[in-house]
């Protein structure tokens, strides 16, 4: 593997009595477009909430380019960024506030240069003095996006970013995506429902299971191993039958 | 600390409130009212006393800086309820966005919004009421600073309840001056009291100002040692306050709640 930018280590997080994210280790190399891929409540989230700091792991680290969030919580977060559906920015500020706000937290140097960049790379310049709130769900995720690009990242989370767009814009912020990682040599750490999506777009999956690394490897190799199609399929297998892939 | 990303947190309310003419007014209206309400009443008084007694700096004064208190409070809260309201926390506390950062952030937006209610009160009880603060001295500085510490400590404290609680605690914040105002003696000195509510007053450093505010009004030696009382509890707050929004904030990010607290109701 390239370079690595993300490594996680033993990775556990129990409410309770139940386990969410269960003794998980992975990386994510430079350049490189991982697919954490799982049914709902595989403990996706709860692994990107603790890569972010936002939850405190049972046990387990999270190291990116080798600073360890627990103790190095600022240097880790100024190299990383997300984007999430279910986390808008704010709607009461307009498109160009919200890029300014996150740009002098996360210390971004050319303040100004750098939202234009943005906002031409995201096809924002129209809505430059809109309200983030009346945005359509595809110039909202575009915001977020710009939003996760701004301090140009060692470590992208990007948390279902086409989910609810349609075909032809998430293909162009796919592309987006692809254009900067490829540019920058940033990771990504990527969650998906689409499976065609993440078949087109990863170098490596891994497939979550009651918050255990099922399944890892490239898309091509995995189906290759279980004898399916298509990775819809084999999501489908790890969703409804997870101990039956042990018979492979 | 960087201040960069405090300045972060003050430019977020900057621009929320040069937007809405709805976050204008409060700033100063509900002041505003008070002194004129408080203003008429102490020139009611006075005009019925046959004392002599002028109730101005007496009573309009503790009103004005018991308003400056809660203007200090709710500036402080006001500015934390914008992130709950937009649902903000889990875009904020992912960047390298510190507590003590954010605190201060929303202290100096406290003093921002503030200073345009007190401003306004301040004319109106000056120009319209005839208040003066020669009549206080050097002594309205200690007065505002320990009002001010005071302000900020419950502010910071009442955010980390909601914090805590969900953003159904919101209720619970607004009447907390209200609750605490008759302990303080506002408009009447803590000493006709009972027992028990005496002792709460004296953990409360606005008694102390209020006390020392009647000692000048009625010409008496103001005692320091008591302000200083005052103060020291003030600082104490502060530290306490801080403390308890450090801890929330924690067991918030350990139990998930940060994380989750964009997409739902904790209360």
């Amino acid at each position: 593997m390239a370079e690595k930018i993300l490594s996680v280590n033993n990775l556990r997080k129990a409410f309770g009595d139940i386990i969410a994210v269960d003794d998980v280790s992975f990386e994510v190399g430079k350049s490189e477009i991982v697919g954490l891929l799982g049914p709902n409540g595989a403990g996706k989230t709860t692994t990107i909430n603790m890569i972010l700091g936002t939850l405190t792991p049972t046990a387990g680290t999270v190291k990116v380019n080798g600073l360890d969030i627990a103790t190095c919580r600022t240097g880790v977060l100024k190299r990383t960024n997300f984007a999430a559906v279910y986390a808008p920015l704010p709607g009461n500020l307009t498109t160009y506030q919200n890029l300014h706000i996150f740009a002098l937290l996360y210390g971004v140097k050319d303040v100004r240069g750098r939202i234009e960049m943005l906002l031409e790379r995201f096809d924002l310049k129209k809505f430059r003095n809109t309200k983030s709130g009346v945005l359509s769900s595809g110039e909202q995720t575009r915001l977020s996006l710009a939003k996760a690009m701004l301090n140009d990242p060692d470590l992208l989370l990007l948390d279902e970013p086409t989910a609810s767009l349609d075909p032809s814009i998430a293909r162009d912020i796919r592309a987006n995506i692809c254009e900067f990682v490829t540019s920058k040599g940033c990771g990504v750490l990527w969650t998906s429902h689409n499976m065609h999506e993440i078949e087109a777009l990863c170098n490596r999956v891994l497939f979550l299971s009651y918050g255990k690394i099922l399944l890892a490897g490239s898309p091509k190799d995995l189906l290759k191993e279980y004898h399916k199609d298509n990775l819809e399929e084999l999501f489908i297998a790890v969703a409804r039958k997870p101990l039956s892939l042990k018979d492979y | 600390m960087s201040f960069r990303r405090v300045g972060a947190i003050v430019l977020r309310q900057v621009y929320l409130i040069r937007a809405s003419f709805s976050r204008i007014l409060p700033l100063f209206i509900w002041v505003a009212v008070d002194i004129v309400l408080w203003g008429f009443l102490t020139r009611y008084l006075n005009l019925v006393s046959s004392a002599g007694f002028n109730f101005v700096p007496a009573m309009l004064g503790a009103i004005l800086f018991w308003d400056f208190f809660i203007r200090i409070m709710h500036g402080v809260t006001m500015a934390f309820f914008e992130d709950v309201w937009a649902r903000n926390f889990l875009n904020i506390f992912s960047t390298p966005l510190s507590i003590i950062e954010y605190l201060s952030g929303l202290i100096l937006t406290s003093i921002a919004t503030s200073s345009i209610g007190i401003i306004v009160m301040f004319f109106l009880a000056v120009t319209v009421f005839g208040f003066s603060f020669v009549s206080y001295g050097v002594l309205v500085i200690p007065f505002l600073t320990v009002l001010f510490m005071f302000g900020i400590a419950l502010g910071i404290a009442a955010s980390a309840l909601v914090l805590r609680l969900g953003p159904a605690a919101e209720w619970f914040i607004w009447p907390i001056p209200a609750m605490i105002s008759p302990f303080v003696g506002v408009l009447y000195p803590v000493s006709i009291l009972p027992k028990w509510m005496q002792f709460i007053s004296r953990l409360l450093p606005p008694s102390y100002v209020f006390d020392c505010l009647r000692d000048v009004v009625f010409g008496r030696a103001v005692s320091w040692v008591s302000l200083c009382w005052g103060a020291g509890l003030a600082v104490v707050y502060i530290f306490l306050s801080c403390l308890f929004f450090v801890s929330t904030y924690k067991h918030a990010v350990y139990t998930g709640f940060i994380a989750r607290y964009s997409a739902e109701s904790l209360g």
